[in-house]
């Protein structure tokens, strides 16, 4: 029996999830909810899928083994709150919530209700991070000094863009869409931050929020290092993420097209030469059945759906570690407040 | 269509492999003549078609070729549409409607006969023949044979199985452009049955094809399946897996697939270009 899946909100994100649940040979999509009714339009005139303008509704008709909520990071709160108690395994767009009050709320609801939940930060789909990820913990550049975690893109280009993203009510801003996913890749790769200091939230075009947010982090094993991201850097054709890391035997700079190491010692179990060797995507990445704008967005969902099919809850992007992403953006936030700039 | 087509990625920053080569080519390719000149020295070896996303950049090559008429006989541009980034930063930026506005001519959308917007929004075939004229606006005059649907919205239509909208698409490039619609995929399998279940025979599929079986979803062997079985007019591209594979064992791999019509591939360096082409004409005759 294939898993019946919904999704919850139709933005970019959304229908991209849609498009891979879709395709999923495991998995019936059978129905979607969105408040634009362009969209719902589109769908009722070229599709089957079963239409909602009200997610209350949708759940109550549908019989869903999980459902995928792609709506402004505001509405994350009341949408997984519905689903879990309905008994509904739940995939959510990154960030999880507005703040880690209703975060741990959801996250200690989808423990005790028994379901699967996890957030789409999916980076840590992308196989340079994970390979990263693994080089750090095998310690290859030994005991290490100092990171930088960065992103630009060229999201926001003019000052009269007004979707929710340029609304702090709904969780917009660079910190909430960029930044955070920066901070989880540091968080799952290097370690958690337990303080922010120095921050600078800068408006460049953006009237509301922040474009661009500086940060000094100091992780729970004493490292410190640096966030920078900015969301409108024309210099960048799309979101380009990226992570440095300086150990005392050597150096890694990870992004998500390739990895490159260089090694004051040669690391013969690894196979690393001393100074540089550089690792590409083409060998790292993970192999998927459909691809739309990246491998990781479908392995996520892959993942997503093995765990519900396997009852085994996900290691990689739970409640648990989004919860802790939205601390540190509250630990931010607050600093910056302290910098009198926020 | 010619054994080799030209491919536009170098000359805007898109590496699969590398950002910072993305970014070295940002810098070579900051001028259009800069553009002009590597599609000369394409010319120079022998290749006259260019397969190109519709950059804004674009428009600038095509006023250059228009002016040189002359210098540029017998020479065709196969548009890829929509250049995916500008609209899926409009999207996040200004939301659908908002990009709507913004791509279609005020004019185009003023004058559409049943009443602007608010009609659109029930008429999606009328708005997607708008969506195609705008995109195709900057090529008046050029020859454009074959017009493809660009891979991020093919796959978006493949995946939430809005399979009509291609033969639609399909009916407005034949009647409108007189031109052969084709369809760039990463999902070339599952694309081909999705054309013949509504009735597009032999179509001209753009996918993945490399010896690496990079970008091949689903895997190398499904693809090898349908190249050697089914009717379809194959492109390959990426055929170097972003640069992974050297040449000769590239175009090596791609001559035990004879049903291949066409090879997509781009360069920066006149020696590159000239290489890959002797390849190609070695292996694949």
């Amino acid at each position: 029996m294939k898993l019946k899946g919904g999704v919850i909100g139709l933005g970019k994100m959304g229908i991209s999830h849609a498009a891979i649940v879709g395709t999923h040979p495991s998995v019936d999509l059978v129905a979607v909810c969105d408040t634009t009714s362009i969209v719902l339009d589109v769908f009722k005139k070229f599709s089957n899928i079963r239409l909602y303008h009200d997610y209350i509704k949708m759940f109550e008709n549908e019989n869903l083994d999980f459902v995928v909520i792609a709506t402004p990071t505001r509405l994350h709160y009341p949408m997984v709150k519905y689903a879990l108690n309905k008994k509904v395994n739940v995939l959510c767009e990154k960030p999880f919530c507005m703040n880690s009050i209703e975060g741990s709320e959801l996250e200690q609801l989808a423990v005790k209700n028994g379901l699967i939940n996890q957030v789409s930060y999916h980076n840590q789909f992308i196989g340079t991070f994970r390979e990263l990820k693994r080089l750090i913990k095998s310690g290859v550049i030994g005991e290490l000094v100092h990171f930088t975690g960065e992103a630009y893109g060229n999201v926001i280009t003019d000052e009269k863009g007004g979707t929710w993203r340029s609304d702090p009510k709904e969780g917009g801003g660079c910190l909430f869409d960029y930044a955070s996913h920066v901070i989880n890749l540091v968080q799952e790769i290097i370690g958690r931050p337990v303080r922010a200091n120095g921050t600078l939230r800068k408006k460049i075009l953006s009237k509301g929020v922040d474009d661009a947010v500086y940060s000094m982090l100091t992780l729970e094993n004493g490292l410190s290092g640096v966030l920078m991201v900015n969301w409108c850097d024309q210099t960048y054709r799309k979101m380009s993420t990226s992570l440095t890391i300086q150990g005392k035997k050597g150096k890694i700079i990870c992004d998500a097209t390739e990895i490159k190491i260089y090694l004051h010692e040669p690391q013969i179990r690894e196979g690393l030469d001393k100074g540089w060797t550089i690792k590409y995507i083409t060998d790292l990445a993970i192999p998927v059945n459909f691809y739309l704008r990246g491998e990781e967005y479908s392995a996520q969902i892959d993942h997503f759906i093995e765990c519900i099919a396997q009852k085994k809850q996900t290691e990689i992007n739970s409640f648990e570690q989004a919860l802790y992403t939205d601390k540190v953006i509250e630990m931010i936030i607050k600093d910056s407040k302290l910098q009198n700039n926020g | 269509m010619d054994k080799v087509l030209f491919g536009d990625n170098q000359f805007f920053a898109v590496s699969h492999m590398s950002d910072e080569k993305s970014r070295q080519q940002a810098i070579r390719f900051k001028d259009d003549n800069s553009i002009i000149n590597v599609l000369d020295q394409a010319r120079c070896v022998g290749i006259n078609t260019f397969m190109c996303t519709t950059h804004e950049r674009i428009s600038n090559i095509c006023d250059h070729i228009r002016a040189n008429k002359e210098k540029y006989e017998g020479y065709k541009i196969y548009p890829c549409m929509p250049y995916a980034h500008k609209f899926a930063n409009a999207v996040t930026e200004y939301g659908y409607i908002g990009t709507i506005k913004k791509y279609i001519p005020g004019n185009l959308l003023g004058s559409f006969a049943k009443g602007g917007l608010a009609f659109v929004r029930k008429d999606f075939i009328s708005l997607m023949e708008l969506l195609v004229d705008a995109e195709m606006k900057m090529f008046k005059g050029i020859d454009t044979p074959v017009i493809f649907l660009q891979n991020v919205l093919v796959d978006l239509i493949l995946g939430l199985k809005m399979i009509t909208v291609f033969k639609e698409y399909d009916h407005y490039i034949r009647k409108r452009y007189n031109a052969e619609p084709g369809y760039i995929t990463m999902n070339m399998p599952a694309m081909y049955d999705a054309l013949s279940s509504v009735g597009i025979n032999n179509p001209i599929i753009c996918s993945s094809i490399n010896k690496l079986g990079f970008r091949m979803s689903g895997g190398k062997e499904i693809y090898e399946k349908y190249l050697a079985e089914k009717q379809f007019r194959p492109i390959a591209m990426q055929v170097l897996a972003a640069g992974a594979l050297k040449p000769k064992e590239a175009i090596e791999y791609l001559g035990k697939l004879p049903r291949i019509e066409s090879v997509l591939f781009g360069a920066s360096s006149r020696n590159h270009i000239q290489e890959t082409k002797e390849l190609i004409e070695k292996y694949m005759a």
